[in-house]
């Protein structure tokens, strides 16, 4: 249940691009046509699927206050959450090369669709902001850590997939023509955004009450989720209007 | 301007207007839309990126002949990550709150695009002096947008400048507000920074025809 909880979170709440806006270089880059937005999406999901747990289990046993107990208890003191940018980005910056060199001698035919996105994603602001939310939110377990990584990652092929969808449809439109390109592409991310944080209200109660009550009031709770979230954007988008 | 050639000052005014770091060129777009809605924060971010880009590309460009250019890009994240765990660590000790507001996206300058992109295009190919004109070139065509974006989201979105009430008291009804005037809460939402953007390249779009794209 924490399981998929964390994930729907990742996906939807807290989504890489809509809600944070990491990854967006490659988001805007990569966009032009739904074939490369997928090859870039999963390639993404892969490593962050890899890299979030590993710097989970760096950031458990060699970076947090006092991480270094099980060494030594001399060590007790130590605290090298300091260097956990540098830390992490060698991290990934090595698995990315690793990966690299397993899927080319394993699967020809996987690198040659992931292949040229891979050196793309060791700069992706995605899989740094990844490991750097993992470690300010204080994921529990190297479990909850891989389903974070994979929720992310997914949150990050969906996005890319819609833009994509929506890059190629819009080339048929007459956009103004300054707006072309880049400055269109802007505005419906935007748009986008302000439609994902509608998912705001998915998981909002409900996580402690007994299973008893919850059956009882689980129709009546979603609607009434659902009309305040409605409400409150009606709301906003008036008052945007006025 | 005695000090500098015509060639070295288009490094800097260059980056300003037609090779904007963030409108043309499309680097380091992550940071500059998720820490907008104050401007006191996008004025930090941006002194913090004029740091490391500035070093960065002197120390790029020094050991540029050294370096091969297969471990290249790990060598160019160590540099960074090293300025960067300077600047947060400074940051910790100056100014704390505004640490914890920028939170991770300290961090995430390590994979801002535009540092990247910077040293790849232009400090592996030239000499000091150059790359660090281009460095804060870059920079400060970063700072500009970040300032527009951030100016205009907290004028409009809570009425203030740098935490300053600008346009009177909502809650005493002062000033603009006496009239009936409301904040727009809409523009501290992320989103209305990814609309801002766009705008901001709509008008620079239509300002210098060139630019348009087909």
């Amino acid at each position: 249940m924490e399981h998929i909880e964390l994930f729907f979170k990742s996906v939807f709440i807290d989504n890489m691009v809509f809600a944070t806006f990491l990854g967006m270089c490659s988001y805007l880059a990569v966009s032009k046509k739904v074939s490369t937005a997928i090859g870039l999406g999963a390639a993404v999901t892969f490593v962050l699927a890899i890299t979030v747990p590993l710097n989970w289990l760096l950031d458990q046993y060699i970076l947090q206050d006092g991480a270094l107990a099980w060494l030594h208890e001399s060590l007790i003191d130590y605290d090298l959450s300091f260097l956990s940018f540098i830390m992490f980005i060698a991290t990934i910056a090595t698995m990315v090369q690793l990966v690299e060199i397993i899927v080319e001698k394993f699967s020809p035919s996987l690198y040659n669709s992931l292949g040229i996105f891979l050196p793309l994603i060791a700069v992706n602001c995605a899989i740094l902001g990844g490991s750097l939310f993992m470690q300010s939110r204080e994921i529990a377990s190297i479990q909850l850590a891989t389903t974070y990584g994979i929720g992310s990652g997914f949150g990050f092929f969906l996005a890319i997939l819609a833009i994509a969808a929506i890059r190629e449809k819009i080339r048929y439109s007459s956009v103004p023509g300054p707006l072309r390109g880049l400055g269109i592409t802007f505005i419906i991310t935007g748009l986008m955004a302000i439609g994902f944080m509608s998912f705001g209200g998915m998981l909002t109660g409900g996580d402690e009450a007994p299973k008893e009550i919850l059956v009882q009031n689980d129709e009546s709770e979603k609607v009434s989720v659902k009309e305040d979230e409605q409400e409150e954007i009606v709301y906003e988008i008036n008052n945007d209007i006025n | 301007m005695g000090i500098l050639s015509k060639k070295d000052r288009q490094l800097i005014t260059d980056p300003l207007s037609d090779n904007n770091p963030i409108t043309v060129q499309v680097l380091g777009i992550c940071s500059a839309l998720a820490i907008t809605a104050e401007l006191e924060a996008s004025v930090v971010m941006s002194v913090s990126v004029l740091f490391v880009m500035g070093v960065g590309n002197v120390v790029i460009s020094m050991i540029r002949n050294i370096v091969p250019s297969k471990i290249r890009i790990i060598v160019q994240l160590t540099v960074i990550a090293t300025l960067v765990i300077i600047v947060d660590l400074v940051l910790k000790a100056y100014a704390y709150e505004l640490s914890k507001t920028l939170s991770v996206f300290i961090g995430l300058i390590i994979t801002n695009c535009i540092i990247m992109g910077r040293f790849e295009a232009f400090a592996l190919g030239n000499g000091l002096w150059r790359s660090f004109l281009d460095g804060i070139g870059n920079a400060f065509g970063y700072a500009v947008i970040l300032i527009i974006v951030g100016f205009f989201r907290e004028l409009l979105g809570s009425g203030t400048l740098w935490g300053i009430p600008i346009l009177g008291d909502p809650i005493d009804k002062t000033f603009l507000y006496a009239f009936g005037y409301e904040n727009n809460g809409f523009m501290l939402l992320s989103p209305m920074a990814l609309i801002v953007v766009g705008i901001i390249i709509w008008v620079q779009r239509a300002r210098s025809k060139h630019l348009i794209e087909e």
